[in-house]
């Protein structure tokens, strides 16, 4: 309804050409990122008309939209139509490359959904893919390598990159960040936004620059031997293609591998090695700031801290024990491969530690094919999407602090309902909680179990529509998956399966859900009110 | 000594009173009505005017003035008014507040606001009422050296197995003197045969621990308090939640304003906070009000508490502790069943005036109005009774004086009769109003 009225401009009161004009300005400066796969293509001597194309196409897209207003003026309702049509425009652009190299060959990204799907999930950091065949004989070292830029660049946000870097929107900057940042509200590292902004992506960048040194340095050293056999022969090159793409998406919490069978490709030091960044990864930004700035107490007095190390450790032990004791063997039809994990302590525990991580934090990576465990392990692992990583961190999910202030408003709500007059504030650490933010909390987590049960519904209508088999614990996880931008699911969406077979309006349902979960659901929402657009 | 009262109030002119015996005072306010009555009523000079003002306290002679004390309603204009003395140089400044911000922030620096002491009213009468709360029987307790050494008085109630025992059959703690016996009107300085009678007060002096054994001795049947109810969310209903808080405690705070309560709620995790109208019988029965051990009232006027207090007895409360705006309401207060009435304004009052008094004394605390004193003092290097026993100092001394306490390098020492006194002591001691210059003259 609101939508009839934006020709005559008369009733809308929010300066959308602001909005568009800004996205246009967020776009111009992606054919900056745009750039490194065209190098990539160079080294590699691959067709460099793909990325030369996609470069300029979103370099003149930008350039278009950012002249629909010449002096843009950033107000709080702008900020938030901004933010959503940023990650939206995006996605769209971030096809391209899909597209463009995709034409007149058998890949599935050749179809625009597809290429939406994939661009969506990289740059919301999910990590499901509809790419049928992962490897470097249908695909480019570029592309896959774009691929996991999209999820770094999506990762630490892609509008707070935009402050950090864009003075024109320090001023509504904080507004910005808030509606792009998980988890309720944010902190201000330092008095100016973009100098916060700045620190967030240096924290980030130099701990992804970290781990890729590391794995690169584990192949030096012969400790990762897999690494680098991707391509005939064994080389330098390769480990460190490997490296840099792996890197590119585990600080993101995003999932992606140019390896088909994701970390199981891996040796165990290796898969030991990523653990700890899965773990950083889920940890708030600003705390690993305040760590490294010399402030270990601030991260070790934070609550949700605490809370995040307890429910990855009893959730590994939990599983560490199930998969020592057997609980991994789906009977005698299991691989050998699978049945080998009982009884050998390292192997329960890393593979039990590592698929926590991955899902509590939504990176979505596979240390092994935990869709071959036995149903009970599977029903854990999804329970443990629902967590999500913690507020100010790039995991997705309904972050810890959310499940922390439930929780305790849950307890008040007992104890009022014996002492009707007690006034008992919601507490976070030692500091009470402002009943709003307690409000829009129990909100959000409404809207998000909405978001995912009905998501689910849809999904399982849509597929019985076209007469999929799609059982309902394969609709479930989807939809949970998406949502909460984790990547894979279980059943034929496993960790080494893949999102293609779904019908086409399915497709778009889910890269909604990654679109919606990736900026927390409620700023989209408040677009589609009409109270928004005209009072 | 000349010194200088700005503000007529209860407190300045109760100052003014107990000052003007022995100093001259001058007593400066903004309501020349004011001014009048107290220079008509006290023998003291009033000027009339505004005490932040230079002029005026030209006018009230502060350049000849050794002590000035602000002691006016508003803390910020006595704050500016010691700010304002602080330019001449000879002045002792005085402020009185109300909040305890201010306290904290002149904590942290030497003479902030150009003040050099500051007494805060609320926190005053809330420390009064957690040292009351913390002893189950006392009426009255002091703290000295650091907390080291405590003062408590107590009333000996009929039933009380202390009732009818000598000193020496009472006396069963390490650290624990017994200074005083108040009976009647008198003052007896016990000796290890006098009988302790019901109704008396006695005033003992001792580690903290001691003082709380004795209580318990008092009493046996009673354990100390665990169920606490604070009604009234007044500062000082905050600040004794905090102190009771920080002792360990969970009290209950009951307090009408949603806004408020919210407030209170906030910055008390360990206590649990009712908003309700601290009055409504059915709400505090539900919530089983009568069964706490102690309920204080906090709240904003006196009838109030009173009538809190009351209501409180009749379900049940062991022990009740108002808070008494105008100082004469105290003894009613006590009269018709409050157990403690605790005065603000007498406290602070007392506070100034003993501090006035006994500038040579490091703290001071009043006992029973100022029939008399335990003062706290530090011995000097060169002082006399350095290598002095304890036997000699009190030769030189009043019957009256009684060495209730030494501390020395921060441990306890029970005074003796061949106790010797080292540089650096603290030493305790209770005396009776007569006494107070003989011993301030000796040590």
């Amino acid at each position: 309804m609101s939508l009839l009225s934006l020709g005559s401009g008369g009733g809308i009161r929010v300066e959308w050409r602001t909005s568009v004009a800004l996205t246009g300005r967020v776009l111009k400066y992606l054919a900056v990122p745009l750039c490194v796969p065209l190098v990539v293509a160079l080294l590699y001597g691959d067709d460099i008309l793909t990325f030369a194309v996609a470069v300029v196409a979103t370099f003149l897209l930008g350039f278009a939209l950012e002249q629909l207003d010449p002096d843009p003026d950033l107000g709080a309702r702008e900020a938030l139509l901004m933010v959503a049509l940023t990650w939206l425009a995006v996605a769209v652009v971030g096809t391209l490359p899909y597209l463009i190299a995709g034409m007149g060959t058998d890949s599935t990204l050749a179809q625009p959904v597809n290429a939406l799907f994939e661009s969506m999930s990289g740059f919301t950091t999910t990590g499901a893919t509809v790419m049928g065949n992962i490897s470097f004989e249908q695909h480019s070292h570029a592309l896959l390598l774009w691929r996991q830029l999209t999820q770094w660049l999506g990762g630490m946000g892609i509008v707070v990159l935009a402050i950090a870097i864009l003075p024109e929107l320090s001023v509504g900057g904080a507004q910005l960040m808030d509606a792009e940042a998980p988890g309720p509200g944010i902190e201000k590292l330092t008095p100016r936004i973009a100098e916060t902004a700045r620190v967030l992506w240096l924290v980030y960048a130099g701990i992804t620059a970290l781990e890729i040194v590391l794995l690169f340095v584990f192949h030096l050293v012969g400790l990762a031997p897999a690494m680098d056999n991707l391509v005939a022969g064994t080389d330098h090159a390769a480990a460190a293609y490997n490296a840099v793409a792996h890197g590119l998406t585990t600080m993101p919490t995003g999932g992606f591998s140019p390896e088909a069978r994701s970390i199981e490709a891996f040796s165990a030091a290796v898969q030991w090695l990523i653990i700890p960044f899965m773990f950083a990864a889920g940890v708030n930004f600003a705390l690993t700031w305040r760590l490294l700035s010399g402030e270990p107490r601030a991260l070790l007095d934070d609550i949700e801290f605490r809370a995040y190390s307890g429910i990855v450790g009893v959730f590994s032990v939990v599983l560490a024990t199930l998969l020592f004791t057997g609980g991994a063997d789906v009977g005698p039809g299991a691989l050998d491969f699978y049945s080998g994990i009982a009884g050998d302590i390292e192997a329960s525990l890393r593979h039990a530690v590592f698929q926590t991580l991955a899902m509590v934090t939504t990176t979505g990576y596979a240390s092994i094919d935990f869709n071959a465990w036995s149903q009970p392990l599977k029903y854990l692992l999804l329970f443990a999407m629902f967590i999500g990583g913690s507020a100010g961190s790039t995991g997705g999910g309904i972050k810890i602090v959310r499940w922390i202030v439930i929780i305790k408003s849950v307890k008040r709500e007992l104890f009022t309902s014996i002492h009707p007059e007690a006034v008992s504030p919601v507490r976070l650490g030692g500091n009470a909680i402002d009943e709003r933010a307690v409000r829009g909390i129990q909100a959000f987590t409404l809207v998000y179990m909405l978001c995912f049960g009905f998501g689910a519904a849809l999904l399982m209508l849509d597929a019985a529509r076209v007469g999929l088999d799609l059982s309902a614990f394969e609709g479930i996880a989807a939809a949970a998956s998406t949502v909460g931008n984790v990547g894979p699911g279980f059943g034929r969406l496993g960790p080494m399966g893949f999102y293609e077979f779904f019908p086409v309006p399915s497709k778009l349902l889910m890269t909604f859900l990654m679109w919606i979960g990736r900026l927390e659901i409620i700023p989209v929402l408040v677009l589609l009110t009409s109270s928004y657009w005209r009072s | 000594m000349r010194v200088i009262v700005v503000g007529a109030g209860e407190v300045g002119s109760s100052i003014a009173a107990d000052l003007s015996s022995d100093h001259e005072v001058t007593v400066v306010d903004i309501d020349g009505g004011q001014v009048e009555s107290i220079s008509y009523g006290e023998d003291v000079l009033g000027v009339e005017g505004d005490g932040s003002d230079v002029e005026t306290l030209e006018e009230a002679g502060i350049e000849e003035t050794d002590m000035l004390i602000a002691s006016t309603n508003d803390d910020r204009t006595n704050i500016v008014t010691c700010g304002t003395a602080s330019v001449f140089d000879d002045v002792f400044t005085i402020a009185r507040v109300k909040s305890p911000q201010y306290l904290r922030t002149w904590e942290r620096g030497s003479r902030v606001f150009g003040a050099d002491f500051m007494v805060c009213t609320d926190l005053l009468a809330a420390e009064t009422i957690t040292g009351v709360i913390g002893l189950a029987t006392a009426q009255d307790v002091d703290t000295f050296a650091d907390g080291a050494v405590q003062m408590a008085e107590f009333e000996i109630p009929a039933e009380s197995p202390v009732a009818g025992q000598t000193v020496e059959e009472a006396d069963r703690f390490d650290s624990l003197t017994f200074a005083a016996i108040l009976r009647g009107d008198s003052i007896i300085i016990p000796r290890g045969e006098t009988r302790i009678e019901a109704d008396d007060d006695v005033i003992v002096i001792g580690s903290p621990e001691s003082t709380r054994a004795f209580s318990a001795a008092i009493a046996p049947e009673q354990s100390g308090p665990k169920d606490i109810v604070i009604v009234g969310g007044s500062e000082v209903g905050y600040q004794t939640a905090k102190l009771l808080e920080a002792r360990g405690f969970s009290p209950r705070f009951v307090e009408h304003d949603p806004d408020r309560a919210r407030w209170l709620a906030e910055k008390l995790p360990k206590t649990t906070v009712m908003q309700n109208d601290a009055t409504d019988r059915e709400f505090l029965d539900r919530e089983h009000v009568g069964t706490a051990d102690v309920l204080i009232s906090t709240l904003e006027n006196d009838q109030q508490n009173l009538l809190a207090c009351l209501l409180a007895e009749q379900l049940g409360v062991d022990r009740t502790i108002a808070v008494v705006d105008t100082v004469q309401f105290a003894d009613i207060f006590e009269a018709v069943g409050v157990d403690v009435a605790v005065s603000p304004r007498e406290a602070t009052a007392g506070e100034i005036t003993r501090f006035t008094r006994g500038r040579r004394a490091e703290n001071v605390a009043l006992i029973e109005g100022n029939r008399a004193e335990v003062l706290e003092f530090e011995v000097d290097e060169d002082s006399d009774a350095v290598g002095c026993t304890i036997r000699a100092l009190a030769g030189e001394l009043p019957d009256d004086v009684v060495f209730g306490a030494i501390t020395r390098e921060e441990t306890l020492i029970t005074p003796r009769g061949d106790t010797m006194l080292a540089a650096g002591d603290h030493v305790v001691v209770f005396a009776s109003a007569s006494a107070i210059d003989a011993v301030t003259g000796v040590l």
